[in-house]
């Protein structure tokens, strides 16, 4: 594998082994030094054209565990305000011996365009583009119900595990991410939110899907994944308001309850407390929440290590 | 392609208790004493060292004494390597500040996966001291480094290959060098 762009090109045994050498690197962050000599001289460039706060870090702290020199790269206060292309972007920062980009854009597609293209020899990794995919939040939400469900060794896949994904679907890169790599791993997916924004594909993208969040909640899910209400990209009415919104799809006090504790509860972030998940839901035993953060580190390690360790492919 | 026993069975079982005896001699008893074993053989031939000298040594706790140490992230070869999956590191205690640590595997040859281990080691904090027990030295070596235990010094062309088989892994257990 030379980039990882999206979770359609990572077979099942890939995805294992990325799992596997996360659970590895989980260890190292109990060492006495956490770093290790792996990347020495590489150096990871992110490639940021969107805002975001725990994927770049969480990027920039796996490389620099792994010894990896890193530039962040934002739009925001960069040549691209003076009208710089995404292409004369990418040449600029290769000119200076870029090992890897870590792409995240507005745009689908973005991170696949500079892979296909002869701009850049560089490794690409995708770091969210657009409404499409994120697949390393996907591999790093499987870890997290991995060690959840299953125990911190355990080294197998997802068979049998139910997971309910709520919220804006349509939006949703990390909703796509997940339902192609969890149901890879065995995983029984469903989505659920207001059919305003469920994309019309959902049906054969996932096993189950609910317009009704409290009848999707009967269902016995191991998993409720809740996702952020993206007001950016809600430049339509999709919904009436956000107290509506709460209402119908939030994860409130009430539904909580009602779970008895056995489902694990999950968000991406950022949260928009109060809109999509309670906060006191958000706080709860029950929330992986911040395990989904920590383990970030270690699943962008691995996937840095598999992709850049090699020399030439 | 000739195959030639040089180690069998019985042999291996020798050095073994051998080098356990060895270990515990000039570590004055089992006071402190940490074996590693390096992935993948080294860690079943750490494991039969530590049982041999709890035999003899009742107060030798093998669960805080036995642990295995993977070094694949620190060797200098990981470019030209294909893709190295890594195993499990198990340091069975918090801090290995007083120890001495015993670092097993079973051949040494170049040296460079020792000196993989000894950085691997310092990542974990900073021993009493250091020392290796092998199988099989066969010679050779790229870099400054010895073993103070030995099951068998070989001396081998740098074109011979040398297999260990041990039951844990293999279906025989003996010492092969092939041409």
């Amino acid at each position: 594998m030379k980039h990882l762009l999206s979770i359609d090109d990572v077979s099942k045994d890939e995805a294992l082994a990325i799992l596997n050498l996360a659970t590895e690197m989980r260890e190292v962050n109990t060492r006495e030094v956490r770093k290790l000599p792996a990347l020495n001289g590489k150096v990871v460039a992110n490639l940021f054209f969107e805002d975001s706060t725990r994927t770049r870090i969480s990027f920039e702290i796996a490389a620099k565990r792994l010894s990896a020199d890193v530039v962040n790269f934002t739009a925001k206060g960069s040549s691209v305000s003076k009208g710089e292309s995404l292409k004369d972007t990418v040449w600029t920062l290769e000119a200076m011996g870029v090992d890897a980009f870590v792409v995240r854009h507005h745009h689908s597609g973005a991170p696949q365009k500079i892979a296909a293209s002869n701009w850049s020899k560089a490794t690409i990794i995708n770091g969210g583009d657009g409404t499409h995919e994120h697949p390393t939040q996907a591999l790093l939400d499987a870890l997290t119900m991995r060690v959840r469900l299953k125990g911190a060794s355990d080294s197998g896949d997802l068979a049998g595990v139910r997971v309910l994904i709520v919220g804006d679907i349509l939006h949703s890169r990390v909703a796509r991410s997940n339902a192609l790599l969890l149901r890879k791993l065995g995983a029984i997916v469903a989505f659920a939110g207001p059919s305003t924004l469920l994309p019309r594909t959902a049906t054969t993208l996932v096993d189950e899907v609910y317009f009704d969040l409290d009848e999707a909640l009967e269902n016995s899910f191991d998993v409720v994944m809740m996702l952020r209400v993206q007001s950016e990209r809600m430049n339509s009415s999709f919904v009436p308001n956000s107290v509506e919104y709460t209402a119908l799809f939030g994860l409130t006090d009430e539904r909580f309850e009602n779970l008895g504790g056995k489902a694990l509860i999950m968000h991406p972030g950022p949260m928009n407390r109060g809109l999509e998940i309670a906060s006191k839901v958000a706080d709860s035993d029950s929330s992986a929440i911040s395990e989904q953060v920590s383990n970030g580190v270690a699943v962008r390690m691995a996937v840095l290590y598999r992709l850049l360790a090699q020399e030439s492919k | 392609m000739t195959a030639r026993t040089v180690l069998d069975a019985q042999d291996i079982d020798r050095a073994i208790v051998r080098i356990s005896h060895e270990i515990v001699e000039a570590n004055h008893g089992t006071d402190n004493l940490l074996i590693l074993g390096i992935p993948t053989r080294g860690v079943y031939l750490a494991n039969r060292i530590a049982q041999a000298i709890a035999k003899n040594n009742p107060g030798f706790e093998l669960e805080h004494s036995l642990g295995r140490l993977d070094v694949t992230m620190f060797r200098d070869d990981l470019k030209s390597q294909p893709n190295r999956a890594i195993s499990p590191t198990q340091i069975p205690v918090s801090d290995i500040t007083d120890r001495t640590v015993v670092l097993v595997d079973d051949v040494l040859f170049s040296g460079r996966t020792i000196r993989a281990a000894l950085d691997a080691l310092v990542t974990h904090g900073r021993p009493k001291a250091v020392r290796l027990a092998v199988l099989v030295d066969r010679g050779h070596r790229e870099l400054p480094i010895r073993a103070d235990y030995v099951g068998k010094n070989l001396p081998t062309s740098v074109t011979e290959r040398i297999s260990v088989k041990l039951t844990e892994t293999d279906e025989e257990q003996s010492v092969v060098i092939t041409q």
